[in-house]
C-alpha cells in the first residue's frame, strides 16, 4: 500500500516537470530572466530568514541593535546639531526630527553594508550550486525590514512622549519605505557585483555611506538647501525618502512634489540599471569569486 | 519521454590563467590595463594572454535512466563539466540541453550554517538545492531518519560530529529527487558505512529510471555502478565505452609514464599553492627510474616537490591502490615521531621525500600510486590518487613454485611452523 502510494507521488512529480534547460554562453547584455527569480521565490524567503536568524543568534544584544544604532546616533545629533549648533528642525522637537530620518537611513546603509558583501561572503554557494544570484543581495536588503519595524516601534513611543500626532498621511509610509528599498536594492546590485570583481568596494563602502549621509537631510532639514538647488538635491533618492517620512509622520518638510518625483525616477533608474549590470556580471561570479 | 536526458554539443570552457586562480582584480589593475592596451603591439605579443581550455569540443548524449561514469586525472575537466551541467558556471562555447532538474552531490552541505539547528538547515539547504517548501516538509522525516540524527535535530549543527554533519548534508541532497543526479567524489569523505549508504542511494536512483553522472577516482565504484564511462584528458573527451573497457583504457594509457609522473603546470590546481608537486618516481635501489618492481626486491617511491613558502605541519605521502581502486596502504614522510618533530616546519625550497617499500609486501599485479600533501586538519594542498601505475612481478615471491595467481594484495614472506602430533590426542 505505502510503496504504491509513493510511486504514484513520484511519478506525478517527475512528469509534471521535465522542462528543458538550455545552457549556452550568453554574451553582452543578457535578458533579466525575472521568471527565474519567481521560481526561486522561496529561497529569497529562506535566505532572508537565515540572515536574521544567524544575526540574532550570534549577537549578544540581538534585536536591540536595530534600535540602538539609530537611537544613539539621534542622541549625538540632538546634542551637537540640535542643541549646540542650533540646527533648525522645522518646528518639530529635534530628537524626533532626526530619528524619523534615521530609521529609513539605517535601513539603507545597513542594506548597502550587508548586500554588497553578500556575494563574496557566500562564495561557497556560488561556486557549488545554481540559483539566481540576485537572491543574495536581495535577501540582505529584505532582512533590514525587520530591524526597520523594531526601530519604528520606538519612534511611536517617542511620538507619544513628545506629544506629536501623526498626520493623516501616515498611510503613505509604506510607499516611502518601498522607495527606500528600491534605492537600496539598486545600489546594492551595483556594489555587490562590483565587489566580486574589485575588492576595493570594501574600502570604498564606509566612505560612500558617510558621504551619502551628509548629502541626505538627516541632521538638517532640506529647507536649508536654497530653492534653486532643490531638484538637483533630490537626485539623491534618499532625500525623497526622508522628506516623505517627515511629511507623513510629523507634518513638517515638503509635501510630495517634484522632488519626490525626481527621487523616484532616479531610484527606478538605479534599480533597473543595477539589475542589468548584475546580470551581465553574473556569469563570471563562479569563476571570479 | 524524450530520448535524451543530456545533450552536449561542442562544449568548451576557457579560463584565463589568472582568472582560474580566483584572482579578483583591483580597480588599479583595470585602469592600468586600459592604458597599457594602447601600448605597442610588440609588447602585447611578448605577453600572450594566458588561457587554457579546461574543456574543448566535448560531445555526448546521455539516455534517461543510464548511469554514466566520468574518469580523468586532476585537471582533465571533470569538475568543469559538472559545473557547467549544474549551471554554476557558463560555457565559453557550445551548447548543453538538459531535460529535467539537475541535482548534484557536489554541493553536499552547501549553505549549511553552523549556528542553525539541524531542522533549520534542512529547510535552508533544501531551498538552496531547489526544493519547494512543501516538498521539504513531506520528506522531512525521511531525511532525518536517513541521516540518523533524530535526537539532535534541534541542536545547532556546529555541535555535530563531522560524521553526523556529513550524513545530514548528504541526506538532504539525496532526497532532492532530481531527474539527473550528478555525483562528484563525495565518496572520498566519510567512513565506510557512509560510503556504502551513498552508493546504495545512487543505485536506487538509477533503478528509478533517473539519470546519474558519476565522477570518481574510485575505479571499483565506477565498475560496480556504471555501465558506460567517459574518459577525459586535458579537456578532451578521449573515449566513451562500456565501463570495463574504459577503465582499462584509462588505467593503461593515462598513467604509465615510464615509472615517473611529472606534473604540468595546468594539472596543478590553484589551491595547491604554496605547494608545487614536481614528480613522483618509481626507483630501484640504485636510484634509477624503473617501470615495474619485483615482489622479492625492495623498491623506492620518490616524491619531488617545491615549497614556494614555508609550510607548518606538512606531510607528504603516498597511497598504494590496486587497479580496482582499493587502498592497500597509506604512508606519510613524517609518520615517524622523530621526523614529525624535526619537520614540523618546512622552509621554502625544493624537496624530495623518498620511501623504501620493502620486499615481500605486495603481491604480483598492477598497482597505482597516489600522492597526498597536506597539513592535518588544516589543508590538503595536493592530492592525486592516480599519479602513477606500475606492475609488480611475482617472480621470486613466496610460493612461486606453483605458477598460479595468488589471491590477495599482499604477499608476505611468513614463517610457518609445521608440527606433527604423534597420535597421542588422536586416539
Amino acid at each position: 500500500m505505502v510503496s504504491g502510494k509513493q510511486s504514484v507521488e513520484k511519478r506525478s512529480e517527475t512528469h509534471s516537470e521535465p522542462r528543458k534547460i538550455i545552457i549556452r554562453p550568453t554574451g553582452g547584455w543578457a535578458a533579466l530572466n525575472l521568471r527565474d527569480l519567481w521560481v526561486y521565490r522561496e529561497l529569497i524567503y529562506f535566505m532572508t530568514w537565515r540572515d536574521l536568524k544567524v544575526r540574532y543568534k550570534q549577537t549578544l544584544l540581538g534585536a536591540a541593535w536595530a534600535v540602538l544604532q539609530p537611537f544613539l546616533t539621534m542622541v549625538v545629533f540632538s546634542i551637537f546639531f540640535g542643541s549646540l549648533a542650533g540646527v533648525p528642525s522645522d518646528g518639530v522637537p529635534y530628537p524626533i526630527f532626526s530619528y524619523t530620518a534615521l530609521i529609513p537611513w539605517t535601513l539603507f546603509s545597513k542594506a548597502l553594508q550587508d548586500a554588497s558583501r553578500s556575494l563574496v561572503n557566500n562564495s561557497h554557494m556560488i561556486t557549488k550550486v545554481y540559483f539566481p544570484r540576485m537572491i543574495l543581495p536581495l535577501a540582505s536588503v529584505l532582512a533590514g525590514i525587520v530591524d526597520f519595524l523594531i526601530a519604528f516601534v520606538v519612534l511611536i513611543g517617542m511620538m507619544i512622549f513628545y506629544h506629536v500626532t501623526p498626520t493623516a498621511n501616515i498611510w503613505t509610509i509604506p510607499l516611502f519605505l518601498l522607495l527606500a528599498l528600491v534605492t537600496a536594492t539598486g545600489v546594492s546590485l551595483w556594489l555587490s557585483a562590483m565587489n566580486v570583481l574589485y575588492r576595493d568596494i570594501n574600502y570604498v563602502l564606509p566612505f560612500l555611506t558617510q558621504f551619502w549621509m551628509y548629502i541626505t537631510p538627516i541632521a538638517y532639514p532640506s529647507s536649508m538647501v536654497p530653492e534653486k538647488w532643490r531638484l538637483l538635491y533630490a537626485v539623491n533618492p534618499m532625500t525623497g525618502v526622508v522628506e516623505g517620512f517627515r511629511w507623513a509622520l510629523l507634518g513638517s518638510g515638503q509635501a510630495p512634489g517634484m522632488m519626490t518625483l525626481v527621487s523616484t525616477l532616479v531610484a527606478i533608474f538605479l534599480l533597473v540599471s543595477g539589475m542589468f549590470y548584475f546580470k551581465r556580471m553574473e556569469r563570471q561570479f563562479a569563476d571570479m569569486v | 519521454m524524450s530520448k535524451t536526458a543530456i545533450h552536449v554539443e561542442n562544449l568548451g570552457k576557457q579560463y584565463q590563467i589568472g582568472q582560474q586562480v580566483g584572482n579578483y582584480r583591483t580597480l588599479r589593475e583595470t585602469f592600468s590595463e586600459a592604458f597599457s592596451a594602447k601600448k605597442s603591439a610588440v609588447e602585447k605579443k611578448a605577453l600572450p594572454p594566458e588561457s587554457i581550455w579546461a574543456l574543448e569540443d566535448v560531445n555526448f548524449d546521455v539516455e534517461p535512466g543510464s548511469v554514466l561514469g566520468v574518469v580523468g586525472r586532476n585537471g582533465a575537466g571533470k569538475s568543469t563539466l559538472l559545473k557547467i551541467l549544474s549551471r554554476v558556471t557558463e560555457p565559453t562555447k557550445g551548447l548543453v540541453e538538459v531535460y529535467g532538474r539537475v541535482g548534484s552531490l557536489l554541493e553536499v552541505g552547501t549553505g549549511f550554517h553552523p549556528e542553525l539547528t539541524g531542522r533549520e538547515n534542512i529547510s535552508l539547504n533544501g531551498a538552496i538545492l531547489g526544493m519547494k517548501k512543501t516538498e521539504i516538509e513531506a520528506k522531512f522525516d525521511e531525511i532525518v531518519s536517513f541521516a540518523e540524527v533524530e535526537t539532535f535535530i534541534d541542536t545547532p549543527v556546529k555541535r555535530y560530529s563531522s560524521g553526523m554533519y556529513l550524513r545530514l548534508a548528504f541526506a538532504v541532497a539525496a532526497h532532492l529527487e532530481p531527474e539527473i543526479l550528478v555525483v562528484d567524489e563525495v565518496l572520498a569523505v566519510g567512513d565506510a558505512e557512509f560510503q556504502r549508504k551513498c552508493l546504495g542511494k545512487m543505485s536506487d536512483v538509477a533503478k528509478e529510471g533517473r539519470t546519474v553522472l558519476f565522477v570518481s577516482h574510485n575505479m571499483s565504484a565506477i565498475l560496480r555502478l556504471t555501465q558506460e564511462t567517459l574518459v577525459l584528458d586535458k579537456g578532451h573527451l578521449l573515449l566513451r565505452a562500456p565501463t570495463v573497457e574504459a577503465v582499462d583504457y584509462y588505467l593503461s594509457r593515462g598513467l604509465t609514464q615510464e615509472g615517473q609522473r611529472l606534473w604540468q603546470p595546468d594539472e596543478i590546481p590553484a589551491q595547491a599553492a604554496p605547494f608545487k608537486p614536481v614528480a613522483v618516481r618509481l626507483q630501484d635501489a640504485q636510484g634509477h627510474v624503473v617501470e615495474g618492481a619485483r615482489c622479492s626486491e625492495p623498491f623506492y617511491l620518490e616524491v619531488e616537490y617545491e615549497l614556494r613558502k614555508a609550510i607548518t605541519g606538512l606531510r607528504v605521502g603516498v597511497y598504494i591502490l590496486t587497479s580496482q581502486g582499493e587502498f592497500v596502504f597509506t604512508s606519510f614522510d613524517t609518520d615517524d615521531p622523530g621526523k614529525f618533530e624535526e619537520y614540523s616546519q618546512r622552509p621554502a625550497g625544493t624537496y624530495k621525500s623518498r620511501v623504501e617499500i620493502p620486499a615481500y609486501l605486495l603481491n604480483g599485479g598492477r598497482y597505482v600510486v597516489g600522492v597526498n600533501a597536506s597539513s592535518y586538519r588544516i589543508k590538503t594542498y595536493f592530492h592525486d590518487e592516480q599519479a602513477l601505475a606500475f606492475n609488480m612481478d611475482a617472480t621470486g615471491a613466496p610460493g612461486t613454485q606453483w605458477p598460479e595467481n595468488r589471491l590477495g594484495t599482499v604477499r608476505p614472506e611468513l614463517d610457518w611452523q609445521i608440527t606433527k602430533s604423534n597420535g597421542e590426542g588422536d586416539s
